[in-house]
C-alpha cells in the first residue's frame, strides 16, 4: 500500500532501553483488512508480570490485538516490541524494516496463545501436544520434554488424561491441555482469546481456575480477552475497553468497572452485566 | 476345450501377466503418489515458478489421454535421445497421469485441514516445513484416503494399456492367448476376473483398513 511506503519508521527506536521496558509494546500500531481500518492508531503497554484484560464489543479488533502479536496477522504500520526488541521489525544498517521469518521466528519464541476452539492437535494425545513443540521447535529430548509436559498437565490438572486424543477429552479439558501446550514452551508472554467463550458453562471454571493459578508465576506477563466481566475484575491488574479499533478507556479493574467516566463504557457494561 | 483344460494349459502365462501387472500397479501407484505429493504441495506455494511448473504437468497429463502419453514416452523420446526400458516407460507414465489427478486431492485435502492447526503450530514457533510435515500432512492424510483409493483402482485399470508398448503384462498376455487359441470369451473372461478380484478383493480391502488405522491413529474411533 502506498501509505505503508511513506510510513516513516525513523520515529520508533531500534529497541526499548531504560528501567521501565514494557514486555510487550503496541506503538502506533494499525491494522486493516482492505478499506476496513481494524485497529486505528493503537498504543498499549504491557508490563512484566501484568494481567491486562481486554473487553469490548464483537467486532471491535480484541483478537486482532492477540492475532498481531502471535505474528498471525501483519500489522500496516506501527511497531511492536516485545521484551524490548522490535517484533514487526527488526534492525538492518541502523534502521527499521520489516522483519524477516527468521527475525519473526526469534522473537514469536517469547510469545504463546490459546485460542476460543483450542486448537489441539487430534492425531496426538495430550501427552503428545504437550512434547510436540519442546521436541521440534526447541530441541528437547522425549524424556526432557514429557517431563516437562508432565508437570505442566498436572498443574493444569490433566495428567491422568495424558494418553488421550482430543476427541476424547471435554472441551474444558481440551482447553487445559492447549494452555499446557503453550506453556510448555516456556513464554515469557502468553495470549488467551476468549478461551471460555466455546465451553459449557458448567465447565468454565476448570479453565479461569488454571489461569487464575498462572497468575501467581510473577514472571508470566498475560494479556486476556474476555467476556466474563466478573473473571476480569477478580484477575486482572488493568482492563481495556476497545470500541472500534481504540481503547476507548482503561484502567484497573474497580476504576473501569465501578467508576467508568465514559458514556461507551457505561452502555458497554451495563448491556454486559444484563446478559450475564 | 473345457474352461478348466484352458486355464491349466494356459496358467503359466496368466499368472507371469498378473505379475507384471502386479508390479506395474505397485510402482505406478508409488510414482502417482510422489507424483500427487510434490505437484500439489508446489501448486500451493508462494513462488510462481513453483505453482506453474505444477500446473504445466497436471493440465499436460490430465488433458490428454494416457494412450498418447505411453506412446509419446515410448516412440518419441528416443528420438531426443532418451531411450527407457518399456517396462519402466510403462508404469512411469501410468503414475505421472495419476499423479496429475492425485495433485487436486493433495491440495484439496490438506486444504480440508482446519486453519486453526496452522495457526497453533505457527504459535508453538514450527517451521513451515514442520508445521506441513507433523500437522497438516497427517492429518490431510485422513481425508485423503477415501478419493485416493478409487485413484488406485483407477490406476490398476489404467495398468492394461501398457500391453499396447508391449508390456508383457496381463492384458499382453491374454491377447497373445488369444492370437494363439482364438478362444476370446475364455481368454479375455479370466482376465476380466483377474482385474475385478485385484480391485475389489485386494486395493479396496487395503485402502478400507488403512481408512481404519488412520482414523483410530487420529483418535476419531
Ligand atoms: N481475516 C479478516 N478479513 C477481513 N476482516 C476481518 C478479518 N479478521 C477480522 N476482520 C474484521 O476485523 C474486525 C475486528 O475483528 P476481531 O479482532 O476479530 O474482533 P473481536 O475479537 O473484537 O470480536 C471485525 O470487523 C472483523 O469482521
Ligand atoms: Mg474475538
Amino acid at each position: 500500500m502506498k501509505h505503508d511506503k511513506r510510513h516513516d519508521l525513523s520515529q520508533y527506536p531500534l529497541r526499548l532501553e531504560g528501567d521501565n521496558v514494557p514486555m510487550v509494546r503496541f506503538q502506533n500500531v494499525t491494522k486493516r483488512y482492505g478499506s476496513l481500518t481494524v485497529l486505528d492508531g493503537l498504543n498499549l503497554d504491557v508490563a512484566e508480570g501484568e494481567m491486562v484484560t481486554i473487553i469490548g464489543p464483537s467486532g471491535s479488533g480484541k483478537t486482532t490485538v492477540l492475532r498481531m502479536l502471535m505474528t498471525l496477522e501483519t500489522i500496516d504500520s506501527g511497531v511492536i516490541y516485545v521484551d524490548g526488541e522490535p517484533l514487526t521489525h527488526m534492525e538492518k544498517n541502523g534502521r527499521l524494516v520489516r522483519a524477516n521469518a527468521a527475525h519473526l521466528r526469534l522473537i514469536r519464541s517469547k510469545i504463546g496463545m490459546c485460542f476460543q476452539h483450542f486448537n489441539l492437535f487430534p492425531h496426538m494425545t495430550a501427552l503428545g501436544n504437550c512434547i510436540e513443540g519442546p521436541m521440534q521447535v526447541l530441541g528437547l529430548s522425549k524424556q526432557e520434554a514429557e517431563e516437562r509436559a508432565l508437570e505442566l498437565l498436572d498443574l493444569v490438572g490433566m495428567a491422568d488424561k495424558r494418553d488421550q486424543h482430543p476427541s476424547r477429552l471435554s472441551g474444558g479439558q481440551q482447553q487445559r491441555v492447549a494452555i499446557a501446550r503453550a506453556l510448555a514452551m516456556r513464554p515469557k508472554v502468553m495470549l488467551f482469546d476468549e478461551v471460555t467463550s466455546a465451553l459449557d458453562p458448567e465447565v468454565i471454571s476448570e479453565v479461569t481456575g488454571v489461569i487464575r493459578g498462572l497468575v501467581d508465576q510473577h514472571n508470566l506477563t498475560m494479556l486476556m480477552v474476555t467476556h466474563q466481566i466478573g473473571f476480569a475484575r477478580e484477575i486482572s491488574d488493568r482492563i481495556c475497553l476497545f470500541f472500534d479499533g481504540k481503547i476507548e478507556e482503561q484502567g484497573s479493574p474497580e476504576m473501569l468497572l465501578d467508576n467508568p467516566q465514559n458514556e461507551r463504557t457505561q452502555q458497554f457494561l451495563s448491556a454486559v452485566l444484563e446478559a450475564n | 476345450m473345457p474352461y478348466l483344460d484352458f486355464l491349466m494349459t494356459y496358467s503359466s502365462r496368466f499368472i507371469d501377466g498378473t505379475l507384471i501387472t502386479l508390479g506395474q500397479f505397485g510402482l505406478a501407484a508409488l510414482v502417482a503418489i510422489v507424483a500427487a505429493l510434490i505437484s500439489g504441495l508446489m501448486k500451493m506455494a508462494h513462488s510462481k515458478t513453483m505453482r506453474a511448473i505444477a500446473i504445466i504437468y497436471i493440465e499436460i497429463f490430465r488433458g490428454t489421454s494416457l494412450l498418447v502419453q505411453l506412446y509419446w514416452f515410448y516412440f518419441v523420446l528416443p528420438l531426443f535421445g532418451f531411450t527407457l526400458e518399456k517396462f519402466t516407460v510403462g508404469f512411469l507414465t501410468v503414475g505421472l497421469c495419476y499423479g496429475a489427478y492425485g495433485a487436486e486431492l493433495v491440495r484439496g485435502a490438506i486444504q480440508s485441514v482446519p486453519r486453526g492447526q496452522w495457526e497453533a503450530a505457527l504459535a508453538l514457533n514450527m517451521s513451515p516445513a514442520k508445521r506441513m510435515q507433523r500437522i497438516i500432512l497427517p492429518q490431510a492424510l485422513v481425508a485423503i484416503l477415501p478419493p485416493w483409493g478409487n485413484l488406485m483402482i483407477e490406476i490398476l485399470k489404467g495398468t492394461a494399456l501398457v500391453a499396447l508398448i508391449s508390456v508383457a503384462d496381463l492384458m499382453f498376455e491374454t491377447r497373445q492367448v488369444n492370437n494363439n487359441t482364438y478362444l476370446s470369451a475364455q481368454a479375455f473372461g479370466t482376465a476380466l476376473i483377474i482385474y475385478y478380484i485385484f480391485a475389489r478383493f485386494m486395493v479396496t480391502p487395503i485402502m478400507r483398513w488403512l481408512e481404519r488405522v488412520m482414523a483410530r491413529k487420529i483418535g476419531r474411533t
